[in-house]
């Protein structure tokens, strides 16, 4: 038995170091085949890999959340399925900041909650120059909690005072890409913006972290949220962000659900009338979001794929034709069936997993292209890794099957006539 | 010592069907029968049969009619992995075209009968290296065929043959390239291969190649036109 098995993995063995041997004195024709394969895996391991990066640039509180916060807000900011379930959404009553400030006051749990406030549009930021940013600003009211709970650390200037909390100074504190934007080379501390038809004087600045998706969450000006409150009355839809402890996030969480439901006056049984927004649910809706993106990569990448096995099922045969004469002379000397076979299909497994390791290798690298934009860690995504090798031994197989076949049975006294 | 029959041929014809009412009869009836530890030369004239003769014996080829026992087996009976394991482990073949794998040196080409026979690596690179040397190409193991000389392919086509130790060589015109002091070169090896025991059948234009032999059977247009016994062998052991 033991025997049997040392005789095949001998075999196998022979059959690898023949097909290596042939597949290096047929360069150029390997390589053609296997770029096909390569490009087929290199899409799908791409597309994975990038959304493994934002995946994990979520779970790492890099882009929208910091780490063990979540947001509490009147509706949930990708909005998928049926119409009526939007309109339902779209139709929540707002969260007023007398329950914003209920939740702040009971959640025993949570380290801290930032309550903020929008206005309802983007504005335009303009400098004292007469220089101005596009219409694309976000403009919020803060108060000093927000800046702990989104991990802002501000790299110049300072946080607002006590007093300017308090008592609604204008004073602002500007995003990077309103900084970049209005003062390129200036020091932007002390000067004076214009938003909205009211002056701000600059008091500091958020420190960057890389743009997200081209950028756009940098886009921003906070003011104290007395100021807001100041210009634009109370009578707005707030929301707020809070921090817990890593172990007690859960609880903290299932805490504010509890108190912002019972001052909202939500029924029991009935479902909450806000949004709960943690990492762990916007990896959800993600992942939801970008089913369809992934489902058309993989459809397309295995037309490509496919496309591939054919060009490697026509290529090896083209190879069984030219290697008549070889295939003959080993016959002559005692080459069996399965011999010759195991060495065609071991041929076009080799050349489809050296093309799927190629097609790996720089789809790790090109979704991490992402990674090295959004300036967070690279990501390999094992499972797609596997899941891409295994398909091209497969398809290796399978395409190289037939041709394999037909060289296992020509005749040997034919294949060595052929010239 | 045993005299059995190793190589019966009744009857055999081999005829190539040329498309239309054209058709070659390469071989028109040959019956030979050939025992252990023979020593046959087969002449004749070019196109006379000789190859496709030596093809069917080897088990390459199959007759159009006739029957072939080999070892007093019926060839016609074997299956393709019979057939391939009497090519692999009886029969040494030396091809009158060589036949060596063009992009392999010519230690792989000497090693190839050894793959399938499941031999080890070492083992088939100490073999390949020995039939190497046997046949003066000791310094010659990583050329390629054409990196070699018609002779000195010749030479690797016989190492090739010789080294699976099979119990019957046929060499079709094994020195037909080589200058004679070469060519005897190759006959000491045979010889020594017949003293072994084992059953020689080589073709040959040269009289004096077939002076080794103990018997000459001589073809003409596909049929056995003598087969006589050679009295006073020419037997070369030096050079
Ligand atoms: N595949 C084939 N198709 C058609 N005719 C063939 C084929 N092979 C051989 N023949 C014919 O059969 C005859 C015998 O050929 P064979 O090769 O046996 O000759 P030979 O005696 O070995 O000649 P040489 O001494 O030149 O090698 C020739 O007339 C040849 O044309
Ligand atoms: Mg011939």
């Amino acid at each position: 038995m033991t025997g049997a098995l040392e005789t095949f993995l001998h075999e196998v063995r022979e059959s690898l170091s023949m097909a290596l041997i042939s597949l290096r004195t047929n360069k150029l024709r390997s390589i053609l085949t296997l770029l096909g394969i390569a490009v087929g895996v290199f899409s799908i391991i791409g597309v994975m890999t990038a959304m493994g990066v934002l995946i994990s640039s979520i779970q790492n509180g890099m882009t929208f959340l910091g780490a063990n916060t979540f947001q509490v807000q009147r509706t949930s900011p990708m909005m998928t399925g049926d119409i009526n379930e939007r309109l339902k959404m779209m139709n929540r009553r707002r969260i007023t900041y007398e329950q914003a400030v209920q939740v702040k006051e009971f959640a025993s749990l949570a380290k801290a909650v930032g309550i903020f406030c929008y206005l309802e549009s983007p504005k335009v930021v303009i400098a004292e120059g007469g220089k101005k940013t596009n219409p694309s600003i976000s403009v919020s009211g803060r108060e000093i909690e927000s800046f702990l709970a989104n991990n802002w650390t501000i790299d110049n200037g300072r946080l607002f005072s006590q007093s300017e909390l308090n008592s609604g100074n204008h004073v602002a504190i500007l995003g990077a890409d309103v900084v970049t934007k209005l003062y390129p080379k200036t020091d932007p501390i002390g000067q004076t913006i214009k938003v909205d038809g009211h002056k701000y004087q600059v008091i500091g600045t958020v420190q960057s972290r890389g743009s997200v998706l081209g950028g756009g969450d940098e886009s921003f000006v906070l003011i104290p949220l007395s100021t807001f409150f100041g210009i634009y009355g109370k009578n707005q839809e707030f929301s707020f962000k809070v921090q817990a402890d890593a172990l007690a996030i859960d609880d903290c969480m299932e805490q504010v659900r509890g108190i912002l439901r019972a001052v909202r006056h939500v029924p029991p049984g009935e479902e909450d009338d806000f949004a709960i927004i943690s990492n762990d649910s916007l990896i959800t809706q993600f992942s939801e979001f970008t089913k369809y993106l992934r489902l058309g990569i993989i459809i397309v990448s295995s037309i490509a794929l496919l496309a591939a096995g054919v060009g490697i099922m026509n290529i090896m045969l083209v190879s069984v034709t030219e290697r008549t004469r070889e295939i003959g002379i080993r016959k002559a000397v005692g080459a069996r069936k399965n011999h010759i076979m195991t060495q065609f299909i071991l041929e076009a497994i080799l050349i489809s997993q050296l093309g799927g390791i190629i097609g790996i290798i720089l789809g790790i690298l090109g979704g991490n292209l992402l990674a090295v934009v959004m300036n967070t860690t690279a990501v390999i995504p094992m499972d797609w890794v596997l899941i891409g090798f295994l398909t091209c031994s497969v398809v290796g197989v399978v395409f190289g099957v037939y041709p394999a076949w037909k060289a296992a049975n020509l005749d040997p006294i034919e294949s060595l006539r052929y010239e | 010592m045993d005299n059995s029959v190793v190589i019966n041929l009744k009857e055999i014809k081999k005829i190539y069907d040329m498309g239309g009412a054209e058709e070659v009869q390469a071989l028109r009836g040959v019956s030979v029968e050939i025992h252990k530890n023979e020593y046959v030369a087969i002449m004749g004239p070019s196109g006379s049969g000789k190859s496709t003769l030596m093809n069917i014996i080897g088990c390459l080829d199959t007759p159009s009619s006739g029957l072939y026992e080999f070892n007093g087996v019926n060839v016609s009976e074997m299956n393709d992995n019979q057939l391939a394991k009497v090519r692999n482990k009886e029969i040494g073949f030396v091809f009158q075209t060589f036949n060596l794998l063009a992009r392999s040196d010519a230690l792989h080409n000497v090693e190839l009968p050894l793959i399938y026979a499941g031999v080890t690596s070492g083992e088939r690179k100490r073999l390949a290296r020995e039939a190497l040397n046997h046949v003066g190409l000791g310094d010659r193991v990583h050329h390629k065929p054409n990196e070699l000389s018609g002779g000195q392919r010749q030479r690797v086509a016989v190492a090739r043959a010789l080294v699976n130790r099979p119990s019957i060589l046929l060499a079709d015109e094994p020195t037909g390239n080589l200058d004679s002091k070469t060519g005897d070169e190759i006959m000491i090896l045979f010889e020594e291969l017949h003293h072994q025991g084992n059953t020689i059948i080589l073709v040959t234009h040269e009289e004096y190649i077939a002076e080794h032999a103990h018997r000459i059977i001589r073809v003409r247009d596909g049929m056995v036109e003598t087969d006589e016994r050679v009295d006073k062998r020419k037997t070369v052991t030096t050079v």
